[in-house]
């Protein structure tokens, strides 16, 4: 009784249905699209063929220009379930490479994000000069420095995951500080006077009102801020020939023309960006719900 | 206990001064209730948090406890009620009232002493583990009101605390506010725009007039210290009342003119 309950508010009143219909509609543009974009290949590389032929084999090029959603889930299939996790050919192993190096990336960043709030909303003068500088270094593009840091660390001997780190925190710091000054700003006058009214300590008046009250606003930067580490870690991959990492899987597939190995990349990263963000959806609401915020 | 002298306020703002209070005096003695009634931007709130020390005055002497108001708010020596209960959602009616007691480091046994003592005092028993979102509002503001009784201030700052209940309720917690006046015996000075609210209460009413926010009026009552709710119908309180209604007017008066 309680199991067919559940089964049924899954189908029919979750957004089981919603879902599933965009997924199919995607599913089947991405077919059509790839018969004109494969066709050239297919003319190129065989002869006399029928139309359900032609349209057979431009779905299972080795190399094709768009692969179709089927070649990318045995792709991904076989090399997460069907090679050593320590191998180079595992996605496993690229996915976790990538991961460590999002996740360093990110704590440093909600470390630095949150250290500079407290300094915008604590000190007048870090009020008026810290967030404009905040806001130009993510004017200037990624793929501009992620290069030159990568470089100047590795030429003072700092290779591997660090420099990576270093740019996912470059971009996950961002939201974390906007979030924060939001967040240690929304207590309203009246709290605040009642915290002077007990003549509490701007120590107190932090851990007691403003922290608390930030936890909500933190949350949501926490979730920007963990996918901008994914990307940071991935383009951190890009240059100097990484040889490790979702995104010298992509490089690599680029080279040598093998599309299938950079849309399984892609996909996994996706898969990881979602996987993460909801990890934190589930924190946040535990704690939210801790804290009696959320009922 | 509480002495304002000459008492001028003006708030500079983007639209030119606003002078909030004008040529303000009034002692309170210890143990009085007083009451601020008047129209609604009369400067009653603004008397109040220059008492608190929340305003500065631009001109006259304010003491209290024959101190500077700052020095009063530094060393605790009152408790301010807001208009709204002003409650932390994340934390219990218990975690409330352990605010200030945290805040001013009391020990954990005393803490929990008072805690008890209080909400037996504003009787929430019961409702101890209780979030503020599961209480109605006259219990929040009970709660409110815990929390300002809870440390050792002898006056208490009210801003309007039972404006938002209904007239039921509102009734039920002025008895219960004279009651616990009786037996904390703080100094109350409590803001509202109810006549018999004002009546009900107090030992000296202040009547106010806006524009500028001015005294009218300062009224003892000579009703008996204690009261029940059936004094509204005896003669002296529709007297008070009457003499409370004419201050209102005649300020409204000296606007009009
Ligand atoms: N922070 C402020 N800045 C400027 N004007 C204010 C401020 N606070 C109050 N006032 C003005 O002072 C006058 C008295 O306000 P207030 O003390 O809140 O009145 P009441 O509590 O009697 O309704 C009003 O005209 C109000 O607009
Ligand atoms: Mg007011």
């Amino acid at each position: 009784m309680k199991f067919s309950n559940f089964i049924y508010k899954f189908f029919f009143e979750g957004n089981f249905f919603p879902i599933l219909t965009i997924v199919t509609v995607i599913g089947i543009f991405w077919y059509l699209i790839a018969l004109p974009m494969n066709a050239e290949k297919v003319e190129r590389k065989f002869k006399d063929l029928n139309t359900t032929e032609k349209i057979i084999k431009s779905w299972n090029l080795e190399k094709p220009k768009l692969p179709t959603p089927h070649q990318i889930v045995k792709e991904i299939v076989n090399t997460v379930f069907y090679k050593k996790i320590t191998s180079k050919r595992s996605l496993v192993y690229h996915g976790w490479i990538t991961l460590e190096a999002t996740l360093a990336g990110f704590f440093l960043g909600t470390a630095l994000g949150i250290l500079l709030a407290l300094g915008i909303v604590h000190n007048k003068a870090m009020d008026l000069s810290v967030m404009p500088w905040v806001i130009a270094s993510q004017t200037v593009p990624i793929l501009a420095i992620a290069p030159m840091i990568i470089v100047v660390m590795n030429s003072v001997g700092i290779t591997g995951l660090l420099p990576k780190a270093i740019i996912s925190m470059y971009l996950s710091f961002f939201p974390v500080v906007v979030g924060m000054v939001k967040g240690l700003r929304s207590p309203d006058q009246m709290q605040i006077d009642q915290m002077k009214t007990w003549s509490a300590s701007s120590n107190q008046l932090l851990w007691k009102l403003r922290f608390p009250s930030s936890v909500p606003y933190l949350f949501a930067s926490l979730k920007v801020g963990i996918a901008a580490s994914l990307v940071g870690a991935i383009v951190g991959e890009l240059p100097s020939g990484a040889i490790a990492g979702l995104g010298a899987r992509m490089l690599a597939g680029t080279y040598y023309g093998q599309t299938i190995m950079i849309w399984s990349a892609l996909f996994t990263a996706a898969f990881l960006a979602a996987s993460l963000v909801i990890t934190i959806n589930i924190v946040q609401n535990f704690t939210l719900k801790k804290m009696a915020i959320i009922t | 206990m509480i002495s304002v002298k000459d008492v001028d306020l003006i708030f500079e703002t983007n639209d030119g001064p606003v002078q909030a209070l004008r040529n303000v005096s009034l002692e309170v003695e210890k143990g009085d209730f007083v009451s601020f009634i008047g129209p609604s931007g009369c400067g009653k709130t603004t008397l109040l948090r220059a008492i608190a020390a929340l305003e500065i005055p631009t001109k006259g002497n304010l003491t209290v406890n024959g101190k500077s108001p700052d020095s009063a708010r530094i060393d605790r020596e009152y408790g301010y009620v807001f208009q709204a209960a002003g409650l932390y959602p994340w934390r219990t009616v218990e975690g409330n009232i352990k605010l200030p007691l945290e805040i001013m480091g009391y020990s954990k046994t005393e803490i929990k002493e008072r805690i008890q003592k209080v909400i037996e005092l504003v009787e929430l028993k019961g409702f101890e583990k209780k979030f503020p979102w599961q209480l109605s509002g006259g219990m929040q503001q009970r709660a409110s009101i815990a929390r300002a009784l809870a440390f050792d201030a002898n006056i208490l700052l009210m801003d309007e605390p039972f404006g938002a209940l209904d007239e039921i309720v509102r009734d039920r917690l002025n008895s219960e506010l004279l009651d616990l006046w009786r037996q904390t015996k703080k100094t109350i000075c409590f803001v509202t725009h109810s006549i018999p609210e004002a009546v009900f209460l107090s030992t000296k009413i202040v009547v106010m007039s806006p524009r500028p926010g001015r005294i009218t009026d300062t009224i003892q009552s000579t009703l008996p210290l204690k009261r029940d709710l059936n004094i509204r119908d005896s003669q002296d309180f529709i007297k008070i009342a009457q003499r409370v209604r004419e201050g209102l007017k005649s300020g409204h008066q000296d606007e009009v003119l």
